[in-house]
């Protein structure tokens, strides 16, 4: 390759890198809009459960789920076992299984590095942005590593100044607490591509909000997930054998 | 600092949450997978934002209880019709947080 190719080759290499972060940053702020307040919620919420700066860096680095990060709060405080604390908190990410499976799909024969890099940033939101995104021409996976980073930062970043600051905000502002549901509303449409994933989602909402009134905890979201998907699934078959007779 | 048993609860808990989210995408990503998988696994993103946005919408408290008179129901039903119209991921943010806003100052 001669100097002039090269340099070229990797003058585009870092503008490629630099246009996935961009975009990685365009699809990633609503997500950091959501994450900010309940971040600086969790800080003071851990601060006042007796935990500093260190502990909550550390433990939103590790763990990395909002959810889990406020039951083991809560638990720490309740002087719960440590044992208890894992198994909930497992039980509680159980969902991110079938996010994890349904987004495999969209990384057939890349490299087991790159996925476990990439398995560490999947949250609810990042999932939902990402397979919304990977629809669209000129989303990869390089531009959904971004994503799920760019947010990861985020929220270590709102997590720990909640420690220092979350006092001073003041609840509600701005009507925040319903960025991420807008976002989820706005997710869903978009993965409104035929009737059937109308109907399916239509089944979803019922289930979940049958199944989270008769059982407590979070089982609710993984139940009416597979519950859903399986009839939207059984439906699609009845139809296609009509189709077929 | 941290002790022992805090660093123990957050390296468990960081496995908890890791092996979920990285032995799918691992295990999966490098195999064929059957066309009834394929077309189940379809419909879970559906499934899962659904599953994930409703309750928020119609349900408080714990143990929870249906409550139809929540801002989130009411912000979410014209916030749902903007983003129909008009596929916007930003302005539905926006409308959403501006509607519920309103609502709750007005109530």
């Amino acid at each position: 390759m001669s100097d002039a190719m090269e340099e070229a080759s990797s003058g585009a290499a870092a503008a490629g890198r630099t246009s996935c972060l961009a975009d990685g940053l365009k699809t990633a702020w609503p997500i950091c809009l959501g994450f900010i307040p309940i971040g600086l919620s969790f800080g003071v919420l851990a601060q006042k459960a007796g935990l500093g700066p260190v502990h909550v860096l550390l433990m939103s680095t590790v763990v990395f789920a909002g959810s889990s990060q406020f039951i083991a709060v809560s638990m720490l405080q309740g002087g719960a076992s440590a044992a208890a604390i894992v198994a909930t908190t497992f039980v509680v990410n159980l969902r991110h299984l079938l996010m994890s499976s349904a987004m495999s799909v969209r990384f057939p024969g890349v490299r087991k590095r790159f996925l476990a890099l990439f398995a560490y940033g999947v949250t609810d939101e990042s999932f939902a942005v990402n397979m919304a995104c990977f629809r669209k021409e000129g989303w990869d996976r390089w531009r959904a590593l971004a994503v799920n980073h760019i947010t990861n930062l985020c929220w270590i970043v709102s997590t720990v100044a909640g420690v220092y600051i979350g006092d001073m905000v003041p609840a509600g502002a701005f009507g925040i607490d319903f960025a991420l549901p807008a976002m989820f509303i706005c997710l869903l449409i978009f993965q409104f591509r035929e009737r059937l994933h109308m109907v399916t989602a239509v089944i979803a909402a019922l289930l979940s909000v049958s199944f989270s009134l008769i059982f407590t905890g979070n089982g609710h979201v993984i139940a009416a997930s597979c519950g859903a998907a399986t009839i939207g699934f059984l439906l699609k078959r009845r139809a296609k054998r009509r189709g077929d007779a | 600092m941290p002790d022992t048993g805090y660093l123990l609860i957050v390296f468990g808990m960081g496995l908890a949450t890791y092996l979920p989210r990285m032995l799918p995408l691992t295990v999966l990503a490098n195999r064929k997978l059957p066309r009834w998988l394929t077309d189940w696994l379809d419909l879970i993103p559906v499934s899962i934002l659904s599953a994930l946005l409703a309750p928020g919408l119609v349900t408080s408290g714990t143990p929870r209880v249906l409550d139809l008179s929540k801002p989130d129901l009411l912000a979410a039903i014209p916030t749902l019709l903007f983003a129909l119209k008009t596929r916007s991921l930003v302005g539905t943010v926006i409308v959403g947080m501006g509607l519920y806003w309103a609502i709750s100052v007005l109530r």
